[in-house]
């Protein structure tokens, strides 16, 4: 018995430390955050401090890119972002657990008597979103929002139907069956989708718009951008919507999208902030960027906010948050480009730095 | 055991100084033991209340927060199929039937498997093996369920796809089977159930033996003594006296296949309807909850946290079920042998 159980113990032991040697490495990106933090060489003004948030995992890459920065300047200032989703950064901040909240939707009516006081919208960057597809020995395809609508309701079932023909003069299309491919999770990206195809295409789209949406039974479920560009990237025949991001990450191609001006626009941060520079600003700082104006504009871009409360409670955070939030409409900007995000135009930053001054910030 | 004494004694030579001339011997050692006694005592029926107070503060806020829906919805939240947060539907029914079909066809396909390899194990194998085969099938249960889950949908569902559509193509007209094996997808009911048989095989498997291990070595060789094969003797003597054991274990399995979260999330297809089609996709209540909780408010937020209570009311129905067959199993098993 003995000998038998040692060797098998050791076994299991170092299956253990397996798992537990991977796990570590996952967490080595997220624990450099924090090793920026001690090594910042300019030690500017600012009282110790951490701040949390969570929220919109759209944003996520492009927060952790700033806070990693920031945090090498402020070595006193610790600031954690969590993800989670839009929806529970805002319940996060409405309970307090949180001092900003990243969410890609703007507060609902029926939400905003939660929160404890008045609150601000900060935008932050933007991104197109792509809707990706896998058909072998097509390339360069374009779509209209209504024919999009008809594939995601499963009204048009495969690619050579009349409609995507009428998009694509010219081109030799495959009878291949489409597979349409949407998130199973809850998200921004399909609550963005949606509320495009309702907008551009209200005669063809019966799904209405939202975070989760029923979507017709026969089509494929991945979970999270990443999940979806999986399905597309593995079966000819797939389309689906994809960040712009993932789906550059994951080498798919995408279709050229009808804009309002009529215009086959490609996914490209150029086409998103050519989408913000035509859309028109509400004074709290919301806006739609999605079926923009513009001959440029591409009509499927994401905004993303950070939202704070106007009246913050603690001098050392509030003037933390403050400073982080400048640095977003500063340094920020410059790193947007480098992963996949599209800057805010200058009419919006200036109009949210401006908006910073507002911040009350207790002695 | 020699060596005991020799460590008790230092209480011993604490004595003097307690003072209590009159105490000799085992008085205050019995005095520290009664006072040892009652702690304990009381310390396990904190334990005890505590799980009870727990329970009991989870269903409260659980309900309390799901209120809002139960009220918009109100029976509709299990009879109906429409979940359609953009329009402010949340019938959970769908859900409720993915969550039961799901750990059907776990139980289907891991019951028999993890019974075999429990008899396996204590009747079958040569000592020498039993130890490693253990130890391997434990090592499944230490396999974390995401794991699970992403080879369900990046190795197995796209090979399995394969034998789905053959499957699908040759049955197509045939009346029960045609509509059970109809629109495979990789990612679908069967698959989550194929997926989470694996994962609640180690639990099934081990309790299931240590039950196979308590039958009274007299009871088998008495169907040794009639001339039994090892067969008549397992069917004989292992598997009647054990039969209650056995339903307890696979209950366990059960709950576990019910609750079972992130695997099922990534490998069932989240399509919110109650099909037939078994080999296309579905949707079970946990995998739900954690897809759609992230981005979810007001209503929306409400219903699935009062999925949660649904399940919680389920798991616990299941529970006491299984209490009942298996204290009827027992109850038969004493009568018939006393």
């Amino acid at each position: 018995m003995r000998r038998t159980r040692i060797p098998a113990l050791l076994l299991s032991t170092l299956a253990l430390a397996g798992l537990l040697a991977g796990c570590g490495s996952s967490n080595d990106n997220s624990s450099k955050t924090n090793q920026g933090s001690t090594s910042g060489s300019t030690a500017a003004a600012l009282p110790a401090a951490t701040l949390n948030g969570s929220g919109s995992t759209f944003q996520q890459p492009f927060d952790e890119q700033v806070i990693q920065a920031f945090q090498g300047k402020h070595s006193g200032v610790v600031i954690n972002y969590g993800g989670g989703g839009s929806g529970k950064g805002r319940t996060d901040l409405q309970g307090g657990i949180v001092d900003f909240a990243g969410t890609d939707a703007t507060v609902s009516a029926a939400e905003a008597p939660k929160y404890k006081g008045a609150y601000l919208y900060f935008p932050t960057v933007a991104a197109p979103i792509t809707v990706s597809y896998h058909l072998s020995g097509v390339e360069g395809l374009q779509l209209s929002p209504a024919t999009i609508a008809l594939i995601f309701e499963r009204k048009i079932k495969a690619w050579n139907a009349a409609e995507i023909a009428a998009d694509n003069p010219g081109v030799k299309l495959p009878s291949t069956a489409i597979t349409v491919a949407h998130r199973s999770d809850s998200s921004g990206t399909t609550s963005n989708f949606t509320n495009f195809l309702k907008m551009a295409a209200p005669a063809d789209w019966t799904l209405d718009a939202g975070s989760t949406v029923n979507w017709p039974a026969d089509e494929q479920a991945g979970n999270g951008n990443s999940g979806v560009a999986q399905i597309i990237g593995g079966t000819n025949g797939a389309i689906g919507y994809v960040d712009f991001s993932d789906a550059k990450a994951a080498n798919l191609t995408w279709a050229k999208i009808k804009n309002k001006a009529g215009q086959y626009v490609d996914a490209t941060l150029e086409g998103a902030s050519a989408a913000l520079a035509g859309v028109t600003v509400n004074p709290d700082l919301t806006y739609n960027p999605l079926w923009a104006d513009g001959d440029t504009a591409y009509p499927i871009t994401s905004p993303t906010w950070i939202l704070v409360y106007q009246n913050q409670s603690d001098h050392a955070k509030g003037t933390a948050l403050k400073a982080f939030l400048s640095y977003i409409y500063s340094d920020g900007q410059g790193m947007a480009a480098g992963i996949n995000y599209a800057q805010l135009s200058d009419a919006i930053k200036q109009q949210a730095m401006a908006q910073l001054d507002k911040l009350v910030i207790p002695a | 055991m020699i060596a005991a004494p020799s460590t008790t004694r230092p209480p011993e030579a604490v004595l003097p100084e307690a003072g209590l001339p009159g105490a000799v011997g085992k008085g205050p050692l019995h005095q520290g033991s009664r006072l040892a006694d009652q702690t304990f005592r009381w310390m396990c029926l904190a334990s005890g209340l505590l799980v009870l107070v727990v329970l009991g503060l989870i269903l409260f806020s659980t309900t309390k927060e799901a209120l809002p829906a139960f009220r918009h919805e109100g029976l509709g939240f299990v009879t109906s199929t429409n979940w359609n947060p953009a329009t402010g539907h949340f019938g959970a029914l769908a859900f409720i039937y993915g969550t039961l079909v799901v750990s059907a066809i776990a139980l289907v396909i891991a019951v028999p498997v993890s019974i075999g390899l429990a008899l396996f194990m204590t009747e079958l194998a040569p000592p020498r093996l039993r130890t490693p085969v253990t130890y391997i099938i434990d090592l499944l249960a230490a396999i974390p369920s995401v794991v699970y889950g992403l080879w369900g949908i990046l190795v197995f569902g796209p090979q399995i796809l394969k034998l789905y559509t053959a499957l699908s193509s040759a049955l197509r007209g045939v009346p029960l089977l045609g509509t059970v094996t109809g629109g495979p997808a990789g990612r679908s009911i069967m698959t989550a159930g194929i997926i989470l048989a694996v994962m609640i095989t180690p639990i099934v498997t081990s309790i299931s033996k240590e039950v196979f291990a308590t039958v009274p070595r007299d009871q088998k060789e008495a169907a040794w003594g009639l001339g039994a094969t090892r067969f008549e003797m397992i069917r004989g003597s292992v598997l009647p006296y054990s039969r209650g054991g056995l339903v307890g274990a696979v209950m366990l399995g059960l709950g576990r296949a019910m609750g079972e979260t992130i695997a099922v999330a990534l490998v069932i297809g989240s399509s919110p309807a109650v099909t037939a089609h078994l080999f296309g996709p579905g949707d079970a209540m946990a995998s739900v909850v954690a897809n759609q909780f992230g981005e979810a408010t007001g209503t929306h937020r409400a219903a699935l946290i009062g999925l949660g209570v649904v399940l919680f009311v389920m798991t616990v129905l299941v529970n006491l079920l299984a209490r009942r067959i298996t204290g009827r199993a027992e109850h038969r098993l004493a009568g018939g042998k006393r």
